[in-house]
């Protein structure tokens, strides 16, 4: 398997309901990337795209097809990845592995969500897609619905008063804003207190507003290329040493394992393995924090603070920058935004970017040599964990 | 290769308040809801088996924002309950919002009856799930 980079990145500020179509918002977004590197359109062998609910936000299909016909990649082989949340992840790893194989030598990988342009009604429908139509739906589970009852499975299993919980998922919020504030990328960018958080709506018990990551529009794209093209390209290529992904059932299926998500512990194991580091190597990490409570399980899954106490570390700081894994320094979903066909890219631009000290000093990792993406799809049925080390 | 107990089989059956499983006739694991495969180790070799619909609460949630088209429904409270014979179902629970506390999980449910979403130009039909409540 050859050394994997990635060379050029670009994100399209993340945001609510806006007019630009998926095609042009993706088009942006790759144009971007392919200038960042060098390139040009014809330099483009495949693209990988990810897109979840272009049907039914924009009655678009096949808009990987459309978007590399718009940007002048005419005639590439191009898939369309749908994973849930997990999605651009997945985008990546394929064209991360499509490369490394020796097949490709320069592609396109990415994605791009109208998730806003829908609505609460139509989204929040849409977003129950990823749970189980016969055997969940039924019952009315909603996306928020999902994680609410992990946040009280969790509180159950831990012993943690509900309330206590509640505070720690709080203060996982205020971090993300606070470093949202710094990213004029970033969605929702607001000053938000721990009283602010627990003064908000109920959107499903235990979760409140700010509990939730947004929906959000957005597109993110990045070009990968073997070692020896990269570094004609760029002078900070940044290598994806390890790809790890899983799938799991519905929630029921998953039953006894729960709160603890499987999947997740056996993609980032994958991608540890591959990478030949473990969880105390890594200098950042975005995470998937589609709520509050999902941080907490993603970095407990990942390895980061034992079962049952992630909460604490967040208390303590050690999830914040300057502590023992930077956490989110994006601002996470909660606050940059989560347009679910993009957001694993995004993930990639982020970590891309700070391992190249190239984001607001607000924000910065000091000294980042190793980050780590994660991205979890629907009722944790889809996890994609991707480790990316400087290069130069 | 037929598939055993399909979906519109499981749904006819728990309108009429029988909640169907299969058992496996290899490892005797009970695999709920319905697939082709045992939930354990695999095997194709299940037979059908109807529940007794109890079990314990796991976890729950009350929820506030539905849906489109469902918005009639809310506030209602969603369960996860682990089945005495070991599978987790979901379903619901007919209770006060400001009941649906911590204290529920761990409680003891059975299966009530059924309840029926009628389906909407997603669904591909309509779709029962079970309605439990509190044994006494």
């Amino acid at each position: 398997m050859r050394k994997v980079a990635v060379v050029g990145v670009a994100q399209t500020k993340f945001s609510g309901s806006q007019e630009k179509t998926e095609v042009e918002l993706f088009a942006e977004a790759a144009t971007e990337a392919i200038q960042a590197s060098s390139l040009k359109p014809k330099d483009i062998q495949a693209a990988f795209v990810g897109n979840v609910l272009g049907d039914f936000s924009e009655g678009q299909g096949t808009v990987q097809a459309f978007a590399v016909e718009n940007i002048g990649c005419f005639n590439i082989p191009t898939n369309r990845y749908e994973g849930a949340c997990a999605s651009a992840s997945m985008a990546v790893r394929d064209a991360f592995m499509w490369v490394a194989s020796g097949f490709y030598d320069i592609v396109l990988a990415g994605g791009v969500e109208r998730a806003a342009t829908m609505g609460t009604a139509l989204a929040t429908r849409t977003f129950a897609m990823f749970s189980d139509s016969r055997y969940e739906f039924p019952a009315g589970i909603t996306f928020p619905g999902v994680f609410a009852m992990l946040a009280h499975l969790y509180a159950a299993k831990y012993n943690i008063p509900i309330k206590k919980l509640k505070e720690q998922m709080a203060i996982v919020s205020v971090q993300s804003y606070k470093y949202g504030m710094h990213n004029p990328r970033a969605h929702l960018r607001k000053e938000v207190k721990v009283e602010d958080v627990l003064k908000s709506f109920m959107v499903a018990t235990p979760l409140q507003l700010h509990d939730c990551c947004p929906f959000s529009d957005g597109a993110a794209a990045v070009i990968l290329a073997p070692e020896d093209v990269a570094k004609k390209l760029t002078n900070k290529p940044v290598y994806i040493i390890g790809a790890g992904q899983a799938s799991s059932g519905p929630l029921v299926s998953q039953g006894d394992y729960l709160p603890r998500i499987k999947a997740r512990e056996l993609s980032s194991k994958r991608a540890y393995d591959m990478a030949g580091v473990g969880p105390e190597d890594i200098d950042l990490c975005e995470l998937h924090d589609c709520f509050s409570i999902a941080s907490i399980l993603a970095a407990e899954g990942m390895g980061f603070f034992e079962f049952g106490k992630a909460g604490e570390a967040w208390e303590k700081g050690e999830a914040a920058i300057g502590g023992k894994v930077a956490i989110n320094p994006s601002g996470g979903l909660k606050s940059k935004g989560h347009p679910i066909g993009a957001t694993g890219a995004g993930q990639v631009y982020e970590i891309v970017k700070q391992l190249r000290g190239e984001v607001e000093p607000g924000r910065l990792v000091e000294g980042a040599k190793i980050g780590m993406t994660d991205t979890l799809g629907g009722d944790a049925t889809t996890v994609v964990n991707m480790i990316l080390r400087k290069g130069w | 290769m037929e598939y055993k107990l399909t979906f519109k089989a499981y749904n006819e059956a728990l309108k009429q308040n029988k909640l169907l499983g299969l058992k496996c006739q290899d490892c005797g694991a009970i695999t709920a809801p319905p697939k082709i495969a045992c939930s354990k180790c695999t095997s194709n070799n299940l037979e059908i088996t109807q529940l007794k619909g109890s079990g314990t609460i796991k976890t729950f949630t009350t929820v506030n924002v539905t849906s489109e088209g469902r918005e009639g429904e809310v506030p209602y409270t969603i369960v996860m309950v682990g089945l005495d014979e070991g599978p987790w179902l979901m379903g619901n629970i007919e209770i006060d919002p400001q009941k649906a506390t911590m204290d529920i999980i761990g409680k003891r449910v059975k299966m009530l009856q059924s309840k029926v979403f009628p389906g909407d130009k997603y669904s591909a039909g309509d779709g029962a799930r079970p309605l439990f409540g509190f044994e006494a």
